[in-house]
């Protein structure tokens, strides 16, 4: 069976796999990080997006075996060691961004993605854009836009602290 | 999926002798269109051989009046190189355009090329560009290469490994998509360059991507969205299904190659 | 307790508390949960609509590798059939028909994804692959998709043995005085329409896991369900007779259900079952491909409405005929979705004198239809708001004019509606003026010319709404064919400490209980939100409570906690009493403070609590130690939230395409106890109506293949399918229940489609379009301006 070599959160590992066996299916089962989650087998709903080399990937479409050395973020590997979230993980917190909580994991990782890929900061049109890739039934997505620009004053600089949801 | 043998060549060569050895064999190399369909079993290679490993075939670079894409060069790099966005704007707008974050990310020109999905964005683009498509053995021009839905004039084991685009005058891109899937349903690609004026289409069309001649001959006579306007596609060659009728297609393709000629400027 | 913290109770945004989980990616939900030596289940499933099945051969299946076992019908013989919660009963009287809901399909396949056969392997892929290898002889059959086509002479059969695939032909109301009415009436607008066919698609895939512990012949069943007690009440008395003390049911961490996992799945029982066999847990995770294939769908309705008017377009009566979808067998609630959640909503908002409806039920070789968010009021909405603006037109008169002067008066609550409802409170003005308002109504004219300079082309839509939730009385959905009572149940378990356990019968796969149930608590014992929490899910923790559905948790499982907690605070009063040597009758008590009333003489929640558990120096004789109280509670009523949205819409008529540009929803959902929930709960609702309106629709071909059949073909809304949501609120309180509270988890989702349909439709109103067929997708949009360009040309 063939083997693979790849860092996640920063714990390397060696795992046995198929080469049939996906990056999520690596991810869950043979590491049991379930933060990382499966919505759909078309690769649309980006419920399973993680970091790979800091871009954002669907973990569902690519082989373990395409991961050979690779560095992966998960959920998991976001928040500091002594628990203080990542801004966007405190950012979806404030603003009411998740319900289920199913399709979060993707979010959060893909909207991190999205705010390093766009260093000026981003309309709200073009957070809806940038998040083609990530379905969510919940939310109807108002508060996890909210949420993405919020956070990402925080991550380039342009305030110092979360912008407090308005309060009702 | 079903199991299958996994290689990683470090060679364009040893690649080309896996693949060549056995016809059931299939290259990766972003995997965004061949992995979803081992997923759902419509597809069993006895092998998989992943071009990733390969160097050399990643990067674009300006060579005269040509910009040369390696075919491992992903989507978001094609979108955001300066040498694309400053030689053919609307190839760097195209690109950014293509899937989401995540397939662009990915996702190849090599890829995409090769595979030719009639609702695929970058065919469109180098049939309008009149590019060439470099192989291991051979070049080949846009206009012989693509041949038809998911056919193209590749052999059985010969690999993309880049693609010569010529730098046009101007050129632009429009496309509805899918209102479900976000593939394009009709997408337009105008170029005016050393080709000539060219005007290609993908995702409406039934056997994949073509060119529209009635509206190249519009578009060099005059250059203007109203040269297009009053172009009607025929729908006999358009594909129908529950997202739109031939008719509404071929409405479209009219609709994005107006649009795509105000993108052009 | 604490004088510092921050306010927690009823009415503060409070954040949630299960987010730090789910942000981590520590959520538990079904499939993250794996058991020592688990196993995996695949299902093989019918590719054919209506097929008889001559024979299945597993014998090549079970010599695959990693193979445990392969289970036909044909080893099921012992066990019972899936059965349907609610019987509806004809005109006549007869009961509905109810054919049997085999658990694995026997001799025949009645829909695309009919179960036949399991597969059980050491892995996923193992039972994949094994699955291939089942050869099932299959005959088909012409089968049938649409319930006009399935009602129509000679039409296929779905069942043996049911007439004319007619599951029930039943009514509402009055025909003769309808009649009646309409024989006066000075106009009668009539207009049809169909609602169209949704698959839910939570983001969260079924999944189950059965164990069996042969020890102690337990089962525990985990799964995808917003109901657990439900499901093992189904599963262990109807179908695997497995009595209640031995079954185990948890539905954990859940990614949303939005009605689609109310139901009993076979899946559920086959693990369950099958886990005894091969004695080792057994997982099964639906592919999204299966979901779309076997969790029930939602709506699929065809109706016509009349509309009786007076001169001064005043509503004299409304009639109603609607053939509604059951699908291939009847999931759970199906049968009272299109009938008691539906036609009892049909007078609205208005003060309609008469109404009369008619409601077939039918099979066809589709996946069964059930519940989904909203759940028979969308479609009594959209039916009434769409045919309101019909016949607004009809007649000349303003839309917003037309649906005041029809209004139930504020002041005519309690009021009784010809269709069995009494709606106990309301004020549609309020509502309807607050919408008005913010959406800039008044100047809408200016926004279409800008955009008609722009080539586009502007609408604007309104839908004045009210629905039926917080269900539900059990006395009396038990008349009208319900087979269980619909009351809930709450725990409150003060520790000695005084940190509070709530156990909830309710079940939250998304709707923030952990934060809101909370609330309640430390609005009424002054407990710190952090020293609360909120237990559900899990049959083996919880005594027997309904779960969540029709908005019911806070209406129902909140007012069983108020309960609950009146009989702590009773408690605690009589163990103050003692403490403070004082009168049980001049204890006061007042978020977590007891006080000898007009004295200062107090003791805390915790004074208490320890004194009943550490029973030293109390009146053992009088009072039993402890401070853990439970309390069922039995609405009297349903709730009924109601509300006014607004939408405005673009088209661009190049494309066709509909874009949002604004959405303003103004509802009262009664007492709001976390308004930031309750806005994020109408947003989600709303987004689903949008896609109902614009994106979403579940096709079958006439034979029964079904056409989108997964998310590259069924539209899901993404975030740029949408546009911000303003959410407001004007609360009339409901009058029955301790906490005041209606329910906001549906309201989105009901009062939206019309809205959105109704700018459609205004924006097209130079082309001299009256109505257009939900999903108003680009291509159906621009059929509909392309042919009125021809007919011009």
């Amino acid at each position: 069976m063939p083997q693979v070599s790849l860092t996640v959160n920063g714990t390397k590992h060696t795992v046995e796999v198929e080469a049939r066996t996906l990056l999520v299916e690596l991810l869950r089962e043979k590491l049991r990080l379930t933060g990382t989650h499966v919505g759909c087998d078309t690769s649309q709903c980006g419920a399973c997006v993680v970091h790979m080399g800091g871009d954002s990937i669907k973990s569902c479409t690519i082989l373990a075996v395409q991961c050979e050395g690779a560095d992966v973020t998960t959920i998991e590997g976001l928040a500091a060691a002594d628990g203080t979230l990542h801004p966007m993980q405190e950012a979806f917190r404030e603003y009411h961004a998740l319900q289920c909580g199913f399709c979060t994991p993707g979010m959060v990782m893909s909207a991190i993605d999205l705010v390093n890929k766009h260093p000026d900061g981003m309309s709200e049109k073009e957070i809806r854009e940038g998040l083609e890739g990530n379905l969510c039934r919940c939310t109807g997505y108002h508060n996890i836009v909210k949420a993405i620009a919020a956070a990402s004053d925080v991550m380039q600089g342009r305030t110092a602290e979360l912008t407090p949801a308005a309060a009702e | 999926m079903y199991d299958f043998e996994y290689h990683k060549p470090s060679s364009v060569a040893d690649a080309v002798k896996i693949l060549a050895a056995d016809p059931d064999a299939r290259a990766i190399s972003g995997g965004m269109t061949l992995l979803p369909a081992l997923k759902l079993r419509l597809n069993k290679p006895t092998s998989v051989v992943d071009l990733s490993g390969i160097a050399d075939l990643r990067g674009v670079k300006r060579e005269g009046g040509k910009l040369v894409v390696g075919a491992l060069t992903r989507h978001y790099e094609v979108a955001t190189s300066a040498e694309v966005k400053a030689s053919i704007p609307a190839l760097a707008a195209m690109a950014a355009s293509i899937g989401d974050t995540q397939v662009r990310n990915r996702g190849t020109m090599g890829g995409s090329v090769a595979n030719n999905d009639p609702s695929a964005d970058y065919p469109a683009a180098l049939l309008a560009l009149g590019a060439t498509i470099q192989t291991d053995r051979r070049t080949i021009s846009a206009d012989d290469f693509f041949q038809g839905m998911f056919a193209t004039a590749l052999e059985a084991g010969e690999l993309v490994t880049a693609i010569h685009i010529p730098v046009p005058e101007k050129a632009g891109y429009a496309k509805m998509k899918n209102p479900a899937s976000r593939y394009s349903m009709a997408g337009v690609f105008v170029a005016k360059g050393p080709a000539g004026v060219r005007v290609a289409v993908n995702g409406a069309g039934n056997n994949g991507v073509f060119r529209e001649a009635a509206m190249e001959a519009a578009l060099s006579a005059n250059w203007s969205a109203d040269a297009v306007a009053g172009i009607k596609v025929d729908p006999s060659g358009m594909n129908g299904d529950i997202h739109g009728s031939a008719e509404y297609r071929a409405h479209l393709v009219t609709v994005m190659a107006k649009r795509a000629v105000v993108d052009a400027g | 307790m604490n004088a510092v913290q921050p306010f927690e109770g009823i009415g503060a945004s409070v954040r949630r508390k299960e987010d730090f989980r789910f942000l981590q990616g520590r959520g538990m939900y079904t499939d993250d949960i794996n058991r020592p030596g688990q196993t995996h289940a695949f299902i093989l499933r019918s590719p054919h609509a209506h097929a008889t099945i001559q024979g299945i051969d597993t014998a090549a299946a079970k010599a695959m590798p990693g193979v445990l076992a392969v289970f036909t019908s044909a080893d099921m013989t012992a066990i019972g059939g899936i059965p349907c919660g609610w019987q509806i009963h004809n005109k006549d009287g007869t009961p509905m028909a109810e054919p049997k809901h085999p658990v694995l399909a026997e001799g025949k396949v009645r829909h695309v994804g009919d179960p036949v056969a399991v597969v059980v392997a050491e892995t996923r892929a193992q039972a994949r692959d094994a699955a291939e290898a089942i050869v099932v002889d299959y005959a088909p059959l012409q089968g049938v998709s649409s319930t006009e086509a399935a009602i129509a002479p000679g039409a296929p059969a779905v069942h043996d043995g049911v007439a004319g695939n007619l599951c029930y032909d039943w009514h509402i109301g009055d025909k003769a005085t309808t009649d009646a009415a309409f024989a006066k009436a000075a106009k009668v607008v009539k207009f049809s329409t169909t609602n169209n066919r949704l698959v839910p698609n939570a983001m969260e895939p079924r999944a189950a896991i059965g164990e069996f512990d042969a020890m102690s012949g337990d089962y525990t069943l985990y799964t995808t369900s917003q109901n657990p007690h439900v499901i093992r009440l189904l599963m262990g008395a109807f179908v695997l007779s497995i009595p209640e003390s031995k079954l185990r049911v948890v539905a954990p961490d859940v990614g949303g259900g939005f009605g689609s996992k109310i139901y009993h799945y076979a899946e559920e029982a086959i693990v369950t079952w099958a886990s005894a066999k091969v004695k080792r847990p057994i997982k099964w995770t639906a592919d999204r491909t299966e979901s779309f294939m076997s969790d029930a769908h939602g709506r699929d309705h065809v109706s016509t409405a009349e509309l009786a008017l007076d001169t001064d377009g005043k509503i004299l009566g409304l009639k109603v005929h609607t053939l509604a979808n059951m699908g291939a067998y009847l999931s759970t609630f199906a049968p009272c979705v299109p009938t008691y959640l539906y036609a009892t909503l049909l007078s609205g908002v208005y003060a309609t004198p008469v109404i009369y409806a008619e409601v077939k039920a039918v099979f066809t070789n589709t996946v069964p239809v059930d519940a989904y968010r909203g759940a028979g009021r969308p479609e009594a909405t959209y039916l009434l708001e769409r045919l309101m603006d019909v016949a607004a037109r009809e007649i000349g008169m303003d839309r917003v004019e037309f649906r005041k002067k029809n209004f139930i008066p504020t002041a005519a609550f309690p009021y009784q509606t010809p269709v069995a409802l009494q709606y106990d409170s309301g004020d549609y003005f309020s509502t309807l003026a607050g919408a008005l308002e913010t959406s800039g109504w008044a100047t809408f004219e200016e926004r279409r010319s800008e955009a008609k300079a722009r080539g586009k082309l502007r609408g604007i839509g309104i839908s004045t709404y009210v629905e039926a939730c917080g269900i539900a009385p059990s006395a009396v959905v038990g008349s009208l064919g319900a087979r269980a009572g619909l009351y809930e149940v709450g725990t409150i378990r003060v520790h000695p400490t005084g940190s509070v356990t709530v156990l909830t019968g309710t079940h939250s796969h998304g709707q923030g209980h952990e934060t809101t149930l909370a609330q309640l608590v430390a609005d009424k014992l002054g407990v710190p939100m952090a020293n609360i929490d909120i237990v559900h899910g899990d049959t083996a923790k919880v005594p027997f409570g309904m779960g969540t559905y029709g908005s019911r948790s806070l209406a129902v499982g909140g007012s069983a906690m108020d309960k609950a907690m009146d009989k702590i605070i009773a408690k605690g009063k009589r163990i103050a009493a003692h403490l403070m040597e004082a009168s049980v009758d001049d204890v006061e008590f007042e978020r977590g403070t007891f006080r000898v009333a007009g004295t200062d003489k107090t003791k805390s929640l915790t004074d208490i609590s320890l004194a009943a558990y550490v029973p030293h120096n109390y009146p053992i004789d009088e009072i039993e130690p402890g401070l853990d109280e439970t309390a069922f509670y039995d609405p009297k009523n349903f709730t009924y939230p109601g509300g006014c949205h607004i939408c405005e819409v673009e088209i661009d008529p190049d494309t066709g395409k509909v874009s949002v540009m604004g959405f303003t929803a103004v509802d009262d959902v009664g007492r709001v106890i976390n308004p930031m929930i309750v806005e994020g709960q109408v947003q989600g609702g709303v987004a689903q109506g949008i896609g109902q309106a614009l994106l979403e629709a579940a096709i079958y071909d006439a034979d029964g293949q079904l056409i989108s059949g997964s998310m590259m073909d069924y539209t899901m809304p993404r975030a740029d399918d949408l546009a911000p949501v303003s959410v407001a609120t004007h609360t009339t309180l409901c009058t029955h229940n301790p906490l005041g509270v209606k329910g906001c988890g549906e309201v989105g989702a009901i009062g939206s489609p019309p809205a959105v349909m109704n700018a459609v439709v205004d924006a097209l109103r130079d082309f001299g379009v009256n109505h257009v067929e939900m999903p108003a997708t680009p291509a159906k949009i621009w059929n509909i301006i392309n042919g009125h360009r021809m007919a011009a040309e």
